[in-house]
């Protein structure tokens, strides 16, 4: 059946179908959700085309079992993957954090929608991204991407399912209503251009001297053992020691949370995606991600058509923050425009690894913002920047 | 032992009751007496030994040594993996 | 004269990680008696043990995932089912067994337990039942009988009790039997029995806990639950489903005994015709 696993070809199809499609071709085997608009297209389209490669798909009653049991099908093996809007996200958080703490590799597409609460069903927002970087309790990292077209969530849904598998976590696809319903291009390749990242793990059978979260490497990941291998593993959520068995005192605590986020924070490198334009001459920068972030560069070019000198920061991911590029960026830098759907969050970040003033052009959600006010703010900006500077 | 019946079973040569011997992990028992209280035989009582926790872990009665049955009902209801039973062949 | 001889090893402990025993159950708990059952089948059930996974929730029967030395996960309270679900069908050769408590299964975790007994997915569930939320000090919860007194029901609990067979048989269970900690043969065996049956089984296990339940309720030790039992359990082949309840205040049998024994196909994902 491996020529159903990828539709290799040239197609015309929406940001949800092209998920699945990516979800598929990376080798995902194991789809749990629950439908919820703009998301349900990537259900839709699973249930479908699972049976197609001898996968499952199957739909749970609630977003909590979703979440749960695609950490259950990871654990057993498989590449596993949910998709979901803000309510439901809501409701996986506390099993990201279980993920998290159980290191298991895993998919979570958030397609955003107007939020908070019931929000905006059939439209979109971006305001799920603090959210998707503080949603668990916790101490925690996460590894979050946001598409700005149909092409680009194939792309980076084969790269959250190679970078979860890699670095055993939970990734986060965090798009949106328009990116998920826009119809476009996008082109799959064929099966060997997949680049595929496979998870370490554990060199042969060891009668039960495996250690499950013993992280010897500079990588600070461990080796995965499948339930079923003959490993004896114990996997909790309870802070434990290299042998999973629960070790709730202060000091061991200390050392797993810390092993954790550095996991992330230390491969960073490996992880953070952006896109530029302009950067070399620009003295006012325009901050954007998902589908803000088209009409973010489109605003960019008009400003510079009139002579100012505007560029461009796409963040391809949002998590891990790209603090060192930004900071770089900042050295030459005037001010900072931040455009996201939401009433500020990702400008809050911004701002806290820089000193020059972060303007941001927000609204709370439900339809795509326009070049327009973009455009305007990149103008004030170079108006007053002269005198705030002076 | 000798017993005297009306009707005499046939097999009565080959069957014999069976015998068991206790064997305990001290260390794991917590006095809960389930064991005491439920074996059949009455066999076990609780020591006056102590083990670390500070639990008294049964012991066989004095003249019971030959009483138990081996029916491993002690070792069913232990909820500590602390008391079993095993057979002891009969000569 | 000690005639009992002192020994270090149980026969049972290779299925159970010795190095962390004793387990942290109190005297008198009966969750060790059904672990010791599970432990006994798993060797008689002919299934390798590398095959057998153990997935538990939050409470004290959860931590029987800790202490099974087989491959065990220990999850978010309520969602063991769901997460064993997820196992299951990412490798349908593992035999999944959810061993979790009462509160974990049937309060935060009901909405996992009756979608999963519709669809009839091939787990394994023990829910052990000692009434009350024991691990955080002993508070009701949907299997407290009306009446008791727990820590958060001070004047006696107000709300009728689930009665877990007949919500089961109705959600569309393969197999559910009710026992008690002093059935241990009978725990063993029907274990096993659900090893052998595909679908979803499930089997209650009512269990003392005399410190979060019993010495608030005339039941100080797990002795004298096990002698409550022992008076009051009846096997029954005629009693009906929505009598099963159970309600410690009068003297009424406390039934047990397999309840539901049908054979319904179990869950299986969409194939295509002509597909293996």
């Amino acid at each position: 059946m491996s020529d159903r696993r990828i539709l290799t070809g040239q197609h015309f199809m929406n940001g949800d179908e092209a998920c699945a499609e990516g979800a598929l071709a990376a080798g995902c085997r194991f789809f749990a959700g629950y439908p919820i608009t703009p998301s349900t297209e990537v259900a839709e389209r699973l249930s479908l085309r699972m049976p197609e490669v001898e996968g499952v798909y199957i739909q749970m009653e609630d977003e909590l079992a979703s979440m749960a049991a695609i950490l259950g099908a990871s654990s057993a093996g498989a590449r596993s993957m949910t998709a979901t809007s803000g309510p439901g996200f809501s409701l996986m958080m506390e099993n990201i954090g279980l993920g998290v703490m159980m290191e298991i590799p895993c998919v979570v597409v958030n397609i955003q929608r107007g939020s908070p609460s019931t929000g905006l069903p059939t439209a979109p927002g971006q305001s799920d991204v603090m959210q998707a970087r503080w949603g668990s309790h916790g101490d925690y990292e996460i590894v979050a991407y946001a598409p700005e077209s149909p092409q680009e969530i194939f792309d980076l849904t084969v790269h959250c399912f190679n970078v979860a598998d890699r670095y055993r976590t939970p990734v986060l696809l965090m798009s949106d209503e328009v990116v998920g319903h826009m119809v476009e291009r996008v082109i799959i390749p064929t099966l060997d251009e997949i680049p595929i990242w496979e998870r370490k793990r554990p060199a042969e059978s060891s009668n039960g001297a495996f250690k499950p979260f013993e992280a010897l490497d500079a990588d600070l990941v461990p080796p995965m053992a499948y339930a079923g291998e003959g490993h004896h593993i114990h996997i909790s959520g309870l802070t434990h020691d290299e042998r999973g068995y629960p070790d709730l005192t202060p000091e061991n605590h200390h050392r797993l949370v810390t092993r954790l986020v550095n996991k992330i924070n230390n491969n960073a490198d490996d992880l953070i995606k952006t896109e530029d334009q302009y950067l070399d001459d620009a003295k006012i920068v325009v901050i954007s991600f998902g589908a803000t972030a088209r009409s973010a560069r489109r605003a960019v070019l008009e400003a510079r058509e009139e002579g100012i000198p505007a560029g461009f920061l796409r963040l391809i991911s949002l998590w891990p923050f790209p603090e060192s590029l930004i900071q770089e960026i900042a050295q030459d830098v005037d001010a900072f425009v931040v455009a996201e759907m939401n009433l500020g969050q990702m400008a809050h970040e911004v701002q806290r690894h820089v000193q020059q003033p972060v303007e941001g052009v927000f609204h709370a959600g439900g339809s795509m913002m326009r070049p327009g006010p973009i455009l305007e703010m990149i103008r004030e900006v170079a108006t007053n920047g002269n005198s705030r500077t002076g | 032992m000798t017993q005297v019946f009306a009707r005499v079973p046939i097999d009565l040569e080959e069957i014999t009751t069976p015998r068991g011997k206790v064997y305990i992990i001290a260390e794991r028992c917590k006095e809960c007496e389930l064991c005491i209280v439920f074996c059949p035989e009455d066999v076990l009582y609780s020591s006056d030994q102590t083990n670390a926790k500070g639990y008294h872990y049964p012991d066989v009665v004095a003249g019971k040594e030959e009483s138990c049955v081996h029916c491993e009902f002690c070792s069913l209801v232990c909820p500590e993996f602390a008391i079993f039973t095993l057979a002891v062949n009969d000569v | 004269m000690a005639t009992a001889v002192l020994v270090e090893e149980h026969p049972l402990d290779s299925l159970i990680r010795d190095d962390r025993m004793p387990h942290i159950w109190c005297p008198g708990c009966g969750i060790g008696i059904v672990m010791r059952c599970f432990a006994k089948a798993i060797l008689e059930s002919g299934i390798p043990e590398e095959n057998h996974i153990v997935v538990s929730g939050i409470g004290c029967t959860g931590r029987v995932a800790g202490y099974m030395d087989l491959d065990s996960y220990h999850t978010t309270h309520g969602r063991p089912i769901p997460f064993a679900t997820g196992l299951k069908l990412a490798n349908p050769d593992l035999m999944v067994t959810v061993f979790s408590g009462d509160g974990d299964l049937s309060a935060i975790g009901g909405n996992h337990l009756i979608h999963a007994a519709r669809r009839n997915i091939d787990l394994k569930i023990v829910c052990v039942n000692n009434f009350n939320y024991g691990m955080t000090g002993g508070q009701f919860g949907p299997t407290t009988p009306c009446g008791a007194r727990s820590t958060t029901s001070p004047y006696g609990n107000a709300e009728q009790p689930f009665n877990l067979p007949y919500l089961l048989a109705a959600a569309g269970a393969s197999f559910v039997s009710r026992w008690t900690t002093i059935h241990v043969r009978q725990i063993q065996e029907d274990i096993l029995y659900m090893f052998n049956k595909p679908g979803f089984t499930f089997m209650e296990v009512l269990s003392p806990c005399p410190i979060g339940f019993g010495k608030s309720n005339n039941i100080p030790e797990g002795v004298d639950e096990m002698e409550l039992y022992r008076e009051r359990c009846v096997v029954d082949p005629n009693v009906d489903m929505w009598d099963l309840e159970i309600d410690l205040r009068e003297d009424r049998p406390i039934y047990v005994g397999r309840m539901v024994d049908r054979d319904i196909a179990p869950y299986q994902p969409v194939r295509l015709e002509g597909s293996p």
